[in-house]
Order: structure tokens, then C-alpha cells, then sequence
């Protein structure tokens, strides 16, 4: 399976599957002008809200990253935004990859880099607050 | 007549058994073509608000309305459960009837019974059609009582409990079957559980209840993003701050570590935790259980 949402990760599921989306492009596993799965198997096959499907792909057009059809259904745009997006992406997620590699290495769990990210994206390296 | 907004609508509802406030001031707004989870422990006041939504008991005061009708009124009511399905927490079926004779009895009843639908849940419940429903065991009856419910061309379901009983893969199964269904149909679900995990799943609106009142509401998807916990560490015993952002649930101190819960996101109460020089700070998301355990009443 492509995608999987965790209801339990305290992240909106039609989030998670955007992201998953956007990352099945960029590792190639779902290619320009590929058909996504149909709003009602998806939700079906994940068992969530088909709502939480069709959001995810309303907001995922929205972005470029996908084409919906009249009647045809969800495809991965072709257009040169998404692959500029696959590109800038493309050089992010090298960075954060070595960035968990060397926290893995450090004995950093998965948990803890995810607080980590979320505590950087908040700001909080700015708050001045340094130990001892 | 002008079309109400919302499929089910209560205001300040409340109701009293002997004395005992099974619902207290309890509102709600569900609209059209959701899955609106109604969450709550047992002895929370689901049954009691299901049940004067579908005019099985009336209100002590305040008002529900279905449709845009009143559910007290008895002609509204009648058309209320026209147009509702409804699986009770006990699954109550005509327990000497075949199930295919409590098919064929229930669909009498209604001009819309979707034939169709039917076909296709027997085949994928694999309800035994000769088989009398008293030996049915109790996920064989939950699918019946959801195959009736499902078939009858109704507007909107309502579900009390649908998967108590029920072990994980009958819970998929039936979780599945109402989330293909709403993918299909034009319709609203209503469905109470103190399932957490459930709700989480299929849901796009909760409510939680909690001694007849509701303590939180909204769109799960709004829950996941502002609700976050808000985690300070200082040097020495932490300090009881009185915060002035909005959303704040709770706090707690403990020693070092001051606890905030926040269901309007973290960045507020990062504006005024600077000031306290904590050493330092942590944000965690938070899921649904969290906020549920956070917000019920814990008996004793």
C-alpha cells in the first residue's frame, strides 16, 4: 500500500496523505499523468472518511501536484510546478535524511526527532531558554 | 419551508429521569453528508439524546430537531424515522424470523429499499439467508441490523454503539462497510461509540459528551492541528503562571515541569512561557484519546 494515514499521530489525516502523495511523486513511485486510486476505494482500502480523501485531493490540486477530471478522476499533473515542487523537494528531503541519519546515530528516537522538527518549525530555538 | 442546514440540530436539551440529569444543556449541529462521531463513556447521555432524536423520549426542556422537525411532535417524529435508519445498541431483530424473512419483512415497509444494496451486503456480510437471526452470533447480528438500516434508502443513519461487542475485525469490517456506504450514498451518519480509536478512524466531526454535556466539538481535523501540549522545564520549582492565551484546557505543575494543554495551538502560550525562562520547552501534539481522557470526568 502507497499510502497510510495514522489516525493516531495528532496530524490531520487529509494532511498525512497529502504528504504521502507529494512524496509517492517525488520517489517516483507514482509518475506524471499516473492515476491516483478513486476517492471511494482509497477511502475504502484506508478505512477513513472519504471526505478526508476528497479534501486531501481538492487540496492537492489546488497545489498543482494533481489533475482532478470530470468522471475520470485523480492524476499527477504533469506541468512544470510540479516538477519544480519534486526538485525543491527532491533537495529538502536529502538534507532531512542526513539530518535523521545522524540523529539515529546519536540513539535520537523517532519520537523525539519528530518533537524535535515541530519544536524548530514552532520557533523555540528562539525562545533563549538554554540549560544550566 | 426553508431548508434547515443542519440534518440534526439540538439547543440547551436536557432531561431528567427521577430526579437523575441524563442531559444537561446538551447542543448539537450535524450537518448534511457527514460522519459525525458522538463519543462519550457509558452513562455519558448518548442513548438518552438518541433517543429523543428519534421521539423515543422527550426532552425535559430545550429543543432537537431532525430534518428541521421537531422531534417531540408526534407527525414529525413519524416522518423523522421514515427518513432515519436506526441500529440500537441492542440490535433488537425479530429473533424467530429467518434473515431472509426479516429482510423481506423490513423492506414492505419502505418504497425506497434498495434491492441493489441488499444483494450486495449479504454477499459482503455473508449474512446466511435461511438461518433464524436468534442463532445468529453478535457480529452476524450487528451486520444484519446495519444491512436493514443501510438498505432502506434513508437520509441519515443512526448508530448507538454500532461495534460494541464486536471483536477488531468485525469492527473493520463494519467501520468499512459505513465508510463505502457514505462514499456512495448521499447521506448523514450519526453514530455514538466510547470507542476512541473508531471515531478517530472514520469520523469528520466529533462531539464528546461527558455527563450530559458536551465538552468538546469539531471537526477532528481542526482537533489534530490546535490541540497541543505545551511542556516547560524549569531550573527550580516551576512557577503558576496565569496564562492569558486563549484555548488554554489545563495546566499542570509539576515540580520542574509545567504541563499546558491548549486547544488553540502553541504559539501564545510560547509568547508568554518566554518570559518565565523555562530551560526548556516542548511541543507534542496531541490525539483524540488524549483530549478525551483530559476532558471526561474520571469517576472518584
Amino acid at each position: 500500500m502507497l499510502f497510510r494515514p495514522n489516525s493516531s499521530l495528532g496530524v490531520p489525516i487529509y494532511l498525512q496523505l497529502m504528504e504521502q502523495v507529494k512524496h509517492a511523486i517525488e520517489t517516483g513511485a507514482l509518475r506524471p499523468g499516473e492515476q491516483l486510486p478513486g476517492i471511494r476505494p482509497l477511502a475504502e482500502e484506508l478505512v477513513i472518511n472519504p471526505n478526508t480523501v476528497a479534501k486531501a485531493y481538492r487540496e492537492l490540486e489546488h497545489e498543482d501536484v494533481i489533475e482532478l477530471r470530470h468522471g475520470a478522476g485523480a492524476f499527477v499533473s504533469g506541468n512544470a510546478r510540479a516538477k519544480k515542487l519534486t526538485d525543491r523537494l527532491r533537495a529538502g528531503q536529502a538534507i532531512v535524511a542526513a539530518a535523521v541519519e545522524r540523529l539515529h546515530a546519536r540513539g535520537v528516537t523517532d519520537d523525539e526527532i519528530r518533537r524535535l522538527f515541530e519544536a524548530e518549525l514552532a520557533g523555540l530555538t528562539r525562545t533563549g531558554g538554554h540549560g544550566g | 419551508m426553508v431548508a434547515d442546514p443542519f440534518v440534526i440540530e439540538t439547543a440547551d436539551l436536557r432531561k431528567n429521569y427521577d430526579g437523575v440529569e441524563a442531559v444537561r444543556g446538551l447542543s448539537l449541529e450535524v450537518s448534511a453528508a457527514s460522519i459525525y462521531g458522538f463519543l462519550g463513556r457509558n452513562g455519558a447521555g448518548k442513548t438518552t439524546t438518541i433517543k429523543i432524536l428519534l421521539g423515543m423520549a422527550r426532552p425535559t426542556s430545550g429543543h432537537a430537531r431532525v430534518f428541521g422537525l421537531a422531534a417531540d411532535a408526534p407527525e414529525a417524529s413519524v416522518e423523522i424515522r421514515r427518513r432515519t435508519g436506526f441500529v440500537s445498541e441492542d440490535k433488537d431483530l425479530y429473533d424467530y424470523m429467518t434473515v431472509q424473512d426479516i429482510i423481506r419483512f423490513t423492506a414492505a415497509f419502505y418504497p425506497r429499499w434498495r434491492g441493489d444494496l441488499e444483494q450486495r451486503y449479504l454477499r459482503t456480510f455473508e449474512l446466511p439467508a435461511a438461518r433464524k437471526v436468534k442463532t445468529l452470533s453478535r457480529g452476524m447480528r450487528t451486520k444484519l441490523a446495519l444491512l436493514l438500516a443501510l438498505c432502506r434508502g434513508a437520509d441519515l443513519l443512526v448508530l448507538d454503539e454500532p461495534t460494541s461487542g464486536l471483536d477488531p475485525a468485525m469492527t473493520e469490517e463494519v467501520l468499512q462497510a459505513l465508510v463505502s456506504h457514505v462514499a456512495g450514498e448521499e447521506l448523514t451518519v450519526f453514530f455514538s461509540s466510547h470507542q476512541i480509536a473508531e471515531v478517530d478512524q472514520i469520523a469528520d466531526r466529533v462531539t464528546i459528551i461527558d455527563r450530559g454535556r458536551a465538552v468538546v466539538t469539531g471537526a477532528l481535523d481542526d482537533l489534530r492541528e490546535n490541540y497541543r501540549r505545551v511542556q516547560l522545564v524549569f531550573d527550580g520549582d516551576a512557577p503558576e503562571p496565569a496564562f492569558r492565551a486563549p484555548g488554554i484546557v489545563r495546566v499542570r505543575r509539576d515540580g520542574r515541569v509545567l504541563s499546558v494543554l491548549s486547544s488553540a495551538g502553541a504559539e501564545q502560550i510560547l509568547d508568554e512561557a518566554r518570559a518565565l525562562s523555562p530551560v526548556s520547552v516542548n511541543i507534542v501534539p496531541v490525539t483524540l484519546k488524549e483530549i478525551f481522557l483530559e476532558t471526561v470526568t474520571v469517576e472518584d
